[in-house]
């Protein structure tokens, strides 16, 4: 049985110095599945068959036998907000085409370390595996924390979305008469997702004298740098830039948070291949070494996350980023914080302090040249925004940034040798640094 | 606004059943004092298990707010667009509700206005804690 990763797993504390795995492990293999807006229905498209793609594909990234992988993390939740409908049968022709568990909708609605196990045979020498729900920033927290600690010499990690047919959460209890009590003190508002970050950003820009037009030119250079990024939903299927017309005409979704500041529900799975420094030597793929993670744990007072908490948390976790990673601002060649919503990102770098940014200061910064030929890049992943929901386009760039093989979205401007990437949310999210060199 | 139903479940009870007397309670810690919202079964603050329901003020002010065009409740969607304000109450303005701001053009919300709480029926009849500017006459849920 295999269980979610302690708290101890997550490095939340600040003051607690440098991580004592720092540079002994590193990514080694990425691995990524096609993408497609809505599954199909097919055996061969579910999000088990995808994930198995993006596993092999990981493995022969690294190039190493797996029969020599020892470790399994990942996230067993795989929605993207849609649910398998009560009562709907559950396709034979698909279940019938893998190796099912006891629950039937595994692999149709949701993924089991041992799913994956009875489907990858080739995956003979795993003796441990373990959860990091939520996303694939915390998988690799943890995948990051078990290699280190001995727990795992060689670890897969994986993160995979499936998504139905159907507007995004629209069904369920929101199409209903009624609600529970506790969930009827947030819900009866009938608040889109966006609406706690457009709130945020609706007092970050009273209280800085922005507006929404400033956040044009990071939503034109994410789709941009997103459709470089070949295994992107957009790339992949429709590559179409964003103009700051486009943005600035948008329809609203929660006001002052609009289209294209919501990413794109997708099916998609990547998957990393993880090991020691020392293992990682003499593997095909040049090692991109972790020198930390870092994770917060911070809850709102109330409903929501005032601008007062936002801030004072991202300013927290940059501390943590960087005391465990053994660095500052100045060492970060670029940043892929997490964009989806886009009006997360700005929050996360000027709590990094990127290139000096302070508060209030990012969407003057996007006034001026952030493109990955410039000394500035911004989110040269695209992230979610420019390459659909997955939350983890800025991992699998910071990896093939430093190991200059990200093609058409290499940074120019800058040598890339050290980034960070993380998130979801300010409050809660999972960071991790990456390095070229293990010091 | 037609809101959905509220079935109470145990953590919430003393709060639905005060909105249905018309009245505003928010959970407190005995030990510490500490107003949290939403309810949970211990103190967030000491981890104290002996919390009691306080009746506020019915006051605040309005700390923030949206406006929805594209929300997900269905029965809330032919009124689109509508606001959504966070208000900030008297007592502790750690502490937020939601509220639709009755009487409130969509848009035109007073960010740091002060409100005062109204109470609204839901589609089952369960009474819901709603917010209205002060002075303002528009159309909205009873007064408090």
């Amino acid at each position: 049985m295999t269980e979610n990763a302690p708290a101890t797993m997550y490095r939340t504390d600040e003051g607690t110095g440098p991580w004592e795995h720092r540079g002994k492990v590193a990514a080694v293999g990425v691995g990524h599945s096609p993408t497609a807006r809505r599954w199909d229905g097919r055996a061969e498209t579910c999000v088990g068959a995808i994930s198995l793609i993006a596993l092999r594909r990981a493995i022969e990234d690294a190039g190493v036998d797996p029969a020599e992988i020892d470790g399994l993390v990942m996230d067993p939740v795989t929605t993207t907000g849609a649910y398998w409908p009560k009562g709907k049968p559950v396709p034979e022709e698909v279940t019938s085409a893998f190796n099912s568990t006891d629950n039937p909708l595994d692999g149709i609605a949701g993924l089991s370390a041992e799913w994956i196990l009875k489907n990858m045979p080739e995956l003979t020498g795993i003796d441990f595996t373990m959860y990091g729900p939520g996303c694939m920033s915390n998988a690799i927290c943890v995948a990051a924390q078990a290699v280190g600690d001995g727990l795992a010499n060689t670890c897969l990690v994986l993160k995979s979305w499936h998504n139905y047919e159907g507007r995004y959460y629209q069904g369920g209890a929101n199409a209903g008469s009624d609600l529970p009590g506790t969930a009827a003190l947030h819900a009866l508002w009938g608040t889109p997702a966006c609406y706690g970050t457009a709130l945020q950003f609706a007092e970050y820009c009273r209280k800085y004298g922005k507006n929404h037009d400033m956040m044009a030119p990071f939503i034109e250079n994410s789709r941009q740098n997103g459709l470089k990024f070949p295994e992107g939903y957009w790339a992949s299927h429709r590559p179409e830039e964003i103009t700051p017309e486009d943005y600035k005409a948008a329809r609203w979704i929660a006001k002052p948070a609009n289209l294209f500041d919501n990413d794109l529900p997708i099916m998609v799975s990547a998957a990393y291949l993880y090991t020691t420094a020392e293992r990682a030597r003499d593997m095909r793929q040049k090692p991109v070494y972790i020198l930390n993670h870092a994770a917060s744990n911070t809850r709102p007072r109330s409903l929501t996350p005032t601008l007062d908490e936002v801030e004072a948390d991202t300013a927290r976790t940059a501390r943590k980023i960087y005391e465990g990673a053994g660095i500052t601002a100045a060492d970060l060649s670029f940043e892929n914080m997490y964009d989806g919503f886009a009006q997360f990102h700005q929050f996360h770098i000027e709590g990094l302090g990127y290139r000096g940014m302070k508060f209030g200061e990012a969407l003057d910064f996007y006034q001026t040249d952030i493109s990955i030929h410039g000394p500035n890049p911004i989110l040269p992943s695209g992230g979610n925004i420019g390459c659909g929901r997955s939350r983890f386009w800025m991992h699998t760039d910071c990896i093939q940034q430093i190991q200059q093989r990200a093609g058409e979205r290499q940074v120019t401007g800058v040598k890339p040798e050290v980034a960070v990437s993380g998130g979801p949310m300010p409050l809660g999210g999972r960071f991790t640094v990456w390095s070229a060199t293990p010091d | 606004m037609p809101k959905q139903g509220v079935v109470p479940d145990d953590l919430t009870r003393p709060f639905w059943e005060a909105a249905n007397e018309h009245r505003l309670v928010i959970q407190s810690c005995v030990a510490c004092k500490h107003l949290q919202h939403p309810p949970a079964p211990v103190c967030r603050v000491c981890g104290s298990d002996t919390v009691e329901w306080k009746e506020m003020s019915g006051r605040g002010t309005i700390y923030n707010y949206g406006v929805v065009h594209d929300c997900p409740i269905r029965l809330l969607q032919e009124d689109q667009p509508f606001n959504v304000a966070v208000v900030m109450l008297a007592e502790d303005p750690g502490i937020q509700m939601y509220s639709h701001l009755p009487g409130t053009p969509v848009d035109e919300v007073p960010v740091g206005a002060e409100v005062e709480v109204t109470f609204e029926a839901t589609a089952n009849g369960q009474m819901v804690p709603e917010w209205r500017v002060v002075g303002s006459s528009g159309e909205g849920g009873e007064p408090a």
